[in-house]
């Protein structure tokens, strides 16, 4: 079974954009466009990464990070967030609720991949 | 001679370098020429706005005037000092600094005040980046957008072999963004250029209620004459667009008539001349409560006052609701205030005065004496909690004023923009430094 990434993104778009990189790096990307279930998604679908977008209808990326800290089992799973807000306050938010990396739109493709093989390493070491 | 009783002498030295004629001065600051001569002569006492526009117009800070310009460059170089840490034993020597190399000392001081305007612009726009969300929301839709251009034009531009099916998907996907990068940037501009004109979409009906309350200077003749109603004079003012603006300031109109109705101007000006600016004694001489008194002072003409007063109010939330501001003492844009500030400190003792002096630190050296009151708005019943408010008048401590035994407690603006480290009141860092 190859590695898994859950994409919570709104931007349709952006979605398609990081799907395609991904996939063409022999990840198998889902895409979900909702905050209000995607813990529930998360809880069962166990990827190997999240990337989330802060702002969400429904519940905000930051939120659900928060729930994913709570949960068993899923304190520890890579998760890189994505925001058009780039205010050092969202950073600092983020970072107390527990986030693997966070990154700015708008970004570069070369650092969505080098923050998701980065990610993937640190979380695949013993 | 002590130094503030030759202020005059300064206005006239530094009329003269500039060349501006004395009733050039007078009619720009809205003075009589012989007025003018008479502060010029030392023969009258000058301070609060009108100090500050004179000396705005010859292009000097006010303490320059009052003080002379090495000790007002003193005073800054300590200022700036102070705002950078250095330590005490060589914040001393500010005097000798200033008189061993002046240039440089002037180009400290130059650059200090640089950066304290510059701090209230970056102030500005970061609280209206905070607060404003048709701002945030039409910024986000814009770097969105950009987002997913940049990802889908770098697919296209550095991937050689693409499918088909997936490059027509991108040219399609590029197409439509592209046009909707066009629509929200135009909109975001629109939006801008309104803010610019200053219409219907200011941040807060209270930004054109002050707007409003400036332009009068605070106070209104009609309505101490009794010669206009405040609904005609909502009316016919071209600076209140929004509804809601014109609301709020028919009520503070409506407060400010019957503040004036209590405490008639010319007894309460005689009153004031002869007892200070002494709230307890002017709210026993009218049988008045505090804040009937503080609001009244805050709405004296200048000529009245010995100087200048601030004055803020507060709802039990802590958000502002009133203002009038003072040289040398912040306030916030849009709230979100130090809460270090009398007035939050007199909302958890309701009805108990409460006097502090305060310095508001990495601005000015300047003190002030902050009285304030919390106090029920309206009628309290019997399964209704009562409603507070608090209101805090602020007096600068004028130089000689001052009582060295008085303890000066520092306070803040806003944490974004306060340098103070260790400070247990801090709500968030600053953008000036690591004070969380």
């Amino acid at each position: 079974m190859g590695r898994h990434v859950l994409l919570i993104e709104d931007e349709a778009n952006i979605s398609e954009a990081i799907r395609f990189l991904l996939t063409r790096e022999g990840w198998n990307v889902d895409t979900h466009a909702d905050g209000s279930d995607a813990v529930e998604l998360i809880r069962a679908a166990r990827p190997d990464l999240v990337i989330l977008d802060v702002m969400l209808p429904g519940k905000s990326g930051m939120d659900i990070l928060r729930e994913l800290r709570e949960s068993d089992g899923l304190r520890d799973l890579p998760v890189l967030m994505l925001t058009a807000r780039g205010q050092s306050r969202d950073r600092e938010m983020a970072e107390k609720a527990g986030v693997s990396r966070f990154m700015t739109k708008p970004f570069s493709n070369a650092e969505v991949l080098t923050a998701v093989r980065d990610l993937h390493a640190q979380a695949s070491r013993p | 001679m002590p130094r503030d009783t030759l202020t005059g002498s300064r206005i006239r030295e530094r009329r003269g370098i500039k060349g501006v004629r004395q009733a050039d001065l007078a009619r720009q600051v809205g003075i009589s020429p012989s007025y003018l001569n008479l502060i010029e002569h030392n023969r009258r006492r000058i301070g609060g706005k009108l100090l500050v526009d004179i000396a705005e117009v010859l292009g000097v800070e006010p303490q320059m005037l009052t003080e002379g310009a090495e000790a007002a460059l003193i005073a800054t170089l300590r200022e700036a000092a102070a705002g950078a840490g250095v330590a005490i034993t060589e914040t001393d020597r500010a005097e000798e600094l200033a008189g061993r190399f002046p240039g440089w000392a002037e180009a400290l001081a130059w650059s200090h005040r640089r950066i304290a305007s510059l701090e209230r612009t970056v102030e500005t726009l970061s609280d209206r980046l905070t607060h404003d969300p048709r701002l945030a929301a039409s910024l986000h839709e814009v770097l969105s957008t950009a987002a997913a251009i940049r990802s889908t034009a770098s697919i296209l531009a550095e991937t050689g072999e693409l499918e088909p099916e997936w490059r027509d998907r991108f040219h399609r996907n590029l197409n439509e963004d592209s046009v909707r990068l066009a629509d929200s940037s135009k909109a975001l501009v629109n939006y801008l250029d309104e803010n610019e004109a200053g219409e219907e979409h200011r941040g807060a009906p209270q930004e054109e209620v002050e707007a409003f309350m400036m332009a009068n200077g605070h106070h209104f003749p009609a309505l101490e004459a009794g010669s206009a109603t405040p609904e005609e004079i909502v009316a016919t003012a071209p600076e209140l667009t929004g509804r809601a603006a014109r609301e709020v300031t028919r009520a503070v109109l409506d407060q400010y008539a019957a503040d004036a109705a209590a405490m008639p101007l010319a007894a309460f000006g005689r009153e004031v001349q002869s007892v200070g600016v002494d709230p307890l004694a002017l709210a026993s001489a009218f049988d008045v409560d505090l804040p009937a008194v503080f609001r009244r002072v805050a709405a004296l003409p200048e000529d009245v006052l010995p100087g200048e007063v601030g004055l803020v109010v507060c709802d039990a939330s802590g958000s502002i609701l009133f203002r009038k501001a003072v040289t040398g003492f912040a306030l916030p844009r849009y709230g979100e205030a130090c809460p270090l500030w009398p007035l939050f400190t007199a909302l958890n003792r309701p009805l108990v005065p409460i006097r502090r002096r305060v310095s508001q630190q990495g601005r000015t050296a300047v003190e002030f004496d902050c009285l304030a009151v919390a106090w029920p708005d309206g009628q309290p019943g019997f399964e209704r909690d009562p409603l507070y408010r608090s209101i805090m008048l602020i007096l600068p401590v004028r130089p000689g004023d001052g009582d060295g035994a008085v303890l000066v407690q520092p306070v803040g603006s806003t944490c974004r923009v306060c340098p103070r480290t260790g400070c247990g009141a801090r709500r968030e860092p600053s953008i000036l430094s690591d004070g969380l």
